[in-house]
């Protein structure tokens, strides 16, 4: 059923410290991005300064197929080259 | 039966009280709406609002008691004045209201609140200056969640608009008092302590003229009615919020909590 | 205690299970399986077979109603907080509240369903949650009470489901159980406050309190497990905690040495330590309470049903106001 009153859904991305990537932490409804970056804001940093807020429509998001893994992702879980986490890099310079 | 604390509210103690008593009470309404807010992010939105003033109001009340050196704490003073030496404007003692008061209602104070925090960072009260600093920032998001709404409910249907013009009729009244002027505020500005409130006004109406522009209100007359809390003199409103919010500390003499 | 749910199931008929499955479905399934087996995570894109994506939304969704309407016993006392500290303790423990229920109905929607669905559905009493939060809050101490016995209560409950196969719904409860931390300790504080430093009349407000939550809460932990239907597949899943017996248990013998260091007495003259069992025994519960609660005749239902209810139609017309408004900008935007 819809309703007049629904607000749209939105993905939520916060930048808990500076230097570290966005983290989509979960969703909130509002109705415009203004809205939508206030209620991020109190939402999921409370009490919390010094953050940086993302706020994406959730229908506008593109997402890849799951179905579609064996094309995408399998390639590479066969090359035990490609991925870093397969290379054993000596303790001393394991920091990359 | 806890008996109420004498206060002994020297003129820069009730400037500084017209502030902190304001915090307090504003957010003593604010809490009203948790657990019944339209929207639950608005919920907790709401609910951050009231916690800022909270801690405004601890701090302000904190020095109060420092500066008065008769040893009373944020909560004595806090809970058992007794009505006439709260020092809050009336604006912030009457009821809850529907949404659009309460965003109206915020508008006005934070707009306001704002502007003094702003000024006290220059306060020759270093302790007043440094609550001012942290207390300014708090405010600043206040308006602008105040003022989105206004904004969003004024331009909304006809049912949010209806509101809105309602709230603005009565609450349009007691923003008079937010400007007035006294020897409290002369004393305040002599001794660098802060402004006086009726500086403020230029600016204020300024804000509100810009948001109701946005809006799409109107500016309603200036009317001869004052409201007089900042006096100690309030509505019958006040009583009601100061008996829910005194009787633990006033059925429970020497409770530690 | 949120995952009552799973144990009132059973008397509920669980729709999308027919039992009837195509080839395809069958071998969907079995990946399906084998991927749980092997403690994978599902995600929202991931083919799940219906019957746990029906199970999920109705276990997360009655989780979330349960912190929306757990605001309520608590916000009675925000008002009457008998220090500034209490009162912003209280104010930023029923906002974390407020938050959980939406960090859940955020990962339910996940699933499929939206947020208006769930929330209709428990306005119309088809959903449940918790039948602790339909006891009412009648004086200070059960603030603290509440903290210290049903926020224990669930926190018990709630770190299994950080393991969850469901991720969103694990990543909802990890983010959770990392916020609840202070909610136990808080209401513990107080009470400790109130018995060591307090007045005879507060020790007795205490003592009220705790006669009154004590019985509920280890009712929380739902029926015995002979009287739980639990399905094996929910356990399988992480969806199910385990056995109700076993998780009472556990928070009984916790909370009877945390009694002691208060100095309160818990309203059960048969709790024993059993040197054999190294745990203690405890009186036989009332099991008729509640089904009584569960059913809808407990002390608060109607009123907290009601006060949701209220919320939201009093608000109807804000989100009415600010969709019209943000419409009103696209198409000027547009233009």
């Amino acid at each position: 059923m819809t309703h007049t009153d629904e607000w749209p859904l939105w993905e939520v991305f916060v930048r808990s410290k500076a230097g570290l990537d966005h983290k989509h932490c979960g969703s909130l409804h509002a109705t415009d991005a203004k809205l939508a970056v206030q209620l991020a804001r109190d939402v999921y940093t409370r009490r919390q300064e010094g953050v940086s807020v993302w706020v994406v429509r959730s229908d506008q998001i593109v997402a890849s197929d799951p179905a579609d893994k064996g094309m995408n992702f399998d390639p590479m879980e066969d090359k035990v080259y490609r991925h870093p986490t397969f290379y054993e890099l000596p303790a001393a310079v394991d920091h990359m | 039966m806890t008996q109420s604390i004498e206060l002994r509210a020297s003129a820069d103690l009730q400037y500084l009280l017209r502030l902190g008593d304001t915090a307090l009470i504003l957010a003593q309404r604010l809490g009203e709406w948790c657990g019944h807010a339209p929207v639950l992010e608005e919920d907790i939105a709401l609910t951050n609002m009231a916690l800022d003033l909270v801690g405004q109001a601890r701090a302000v009340l904190t020095h109060v008691g420092e500066l008065e050196g008769r040893g009373h704490d944020e909560d004595q003073l806090a809970f058992l004045r007794d009505e006439r030496d709260y020092y809050n404007v009336t604006l912030v003692e009457l009821p809850r209201g529907d949404f659009a008061w309460t965003v109206l209602r915020n508008l006005f104070v934070a707009t306001w609140a704002q502007l003094l925090w702003e000024r006290l960072a220059r306060s020759s009260d270093p302790e007043l200056a440094a609550i001012a600093a942290k207390a300014v920032k708090e405010s600043r998001y206040h308006q602008r969640h105040a003022a989105d709404w206004v904004v969003r409910l004024a331009d909304g249907t006809d049912e949010s608009r209806r509101r809105t013009l309602a709230a603005l009729d009565a609450l349009w009244p007691y923003t008079q008092e937010l400007f007035e002027g006294d020897a409290v505020d002369d004393h305040a500005h002599a001794s660098g302590l802060g402004p006086r409130w009726a500086d403020l006004r230029d600016a204020w109406q300024s804000e509100i003229t810009a948001v109701f522009g946005e809006a799409g209100l109107p500016t309603p007359a200036a009317s001869r009615f004052r409201s007089t809390g900042r006096r100690g003199v309030h509505s019958e409103h006040l009583g009601h919020l100061l008996s829910e919010m005194q009787s633990l500390q006033r059925a429970y003499p020497g409770g530690q909590w | 205690m949120y995952t009552q749910a799973m144990d009132t199931m059973g008397r509920e008929p669980v729709e999308g299970n027919s039992g009837i499955r195509s080839a395809t479905d069958q071998r969907m399934e079995e990946a399906f399986e084998q991927r749980i087996d092997a403690g994978d995570f599902i995600e929202a894109k991931d083919w799940m077979p219906e019957h746990y994506r029906k199970t999920l939304v109705r276990q997360i969704s009655q989780h979330a109603h349960s912190e929306i309407v757990g605001m309520l016993p608590e916000g009675n006392w925000i008002s009457r907080a008998p220090t500034l500290k209490r009162k912003a303790i209280l104010l930023a423990k029923v906002q974390d509240e407020g938050g959980h229920g939406l960090y859940l109905y955020a990962a339910a929607e996940t699933l499929g369903t939206s947020r208006d669905q769930l929330l209709d559905a428990l306005h119309s009493g088809r959903a449940k949650y918790s039948s602790i939060f339909n006891y009412p809050t009648l004086n200070w101490a059960d603030i603290g009470t509440i903290g210290w016995l049903v926020d224990g209560a669930a926190i018990m409950n709630q770190v299994p489901i950080c393991r969850c196969s469901y991720a969103p719904y694990a990543r909802a409860m990890i983010r959770i159980c990392r916020e609840e931390s202070f909610h136990q300790r808080q209401g513990y504080d107080a009470l400790l406050t109130m018995m060591t430093k307090g007045t005879p009349a507060q020790r007795a407000m205490v003592q009220d309190a705790v006669n009154r939550w004590w019985w509920p809460s280890v009712m929380m932990f739902g029926p015995p497990d002979d009287q739980s239907p639990n399905s094996a597949q929910s356990m399988r899943w992480g969806i199910k905690r385990v056995s109700n017996d076993a998780l009472r248990q556990k928070f009984i013998d916790a909370t009877v040495e945390q009694a002691k260091v208060l100095g309160v007495t818990l309203p059960d003259p048969d709790l024993r330590w059993n040197e054999t069992r190294q745990s203690y025994d405890h009186g036989a519960i009332d099991w008729s309470e509640f089904w009584a609660v569960v059913g809808g005749d407990g002390a608060c239902n109607r009123e907290r049903l009601a006060a949701r209810v209220q919320a939201w139609e009093d608000g109807q017309w804000v989100r009415e106001a600010a969709v019209a408004h943000a419409r009103k900008h696209d198409l000027k935007e547009a233009a």
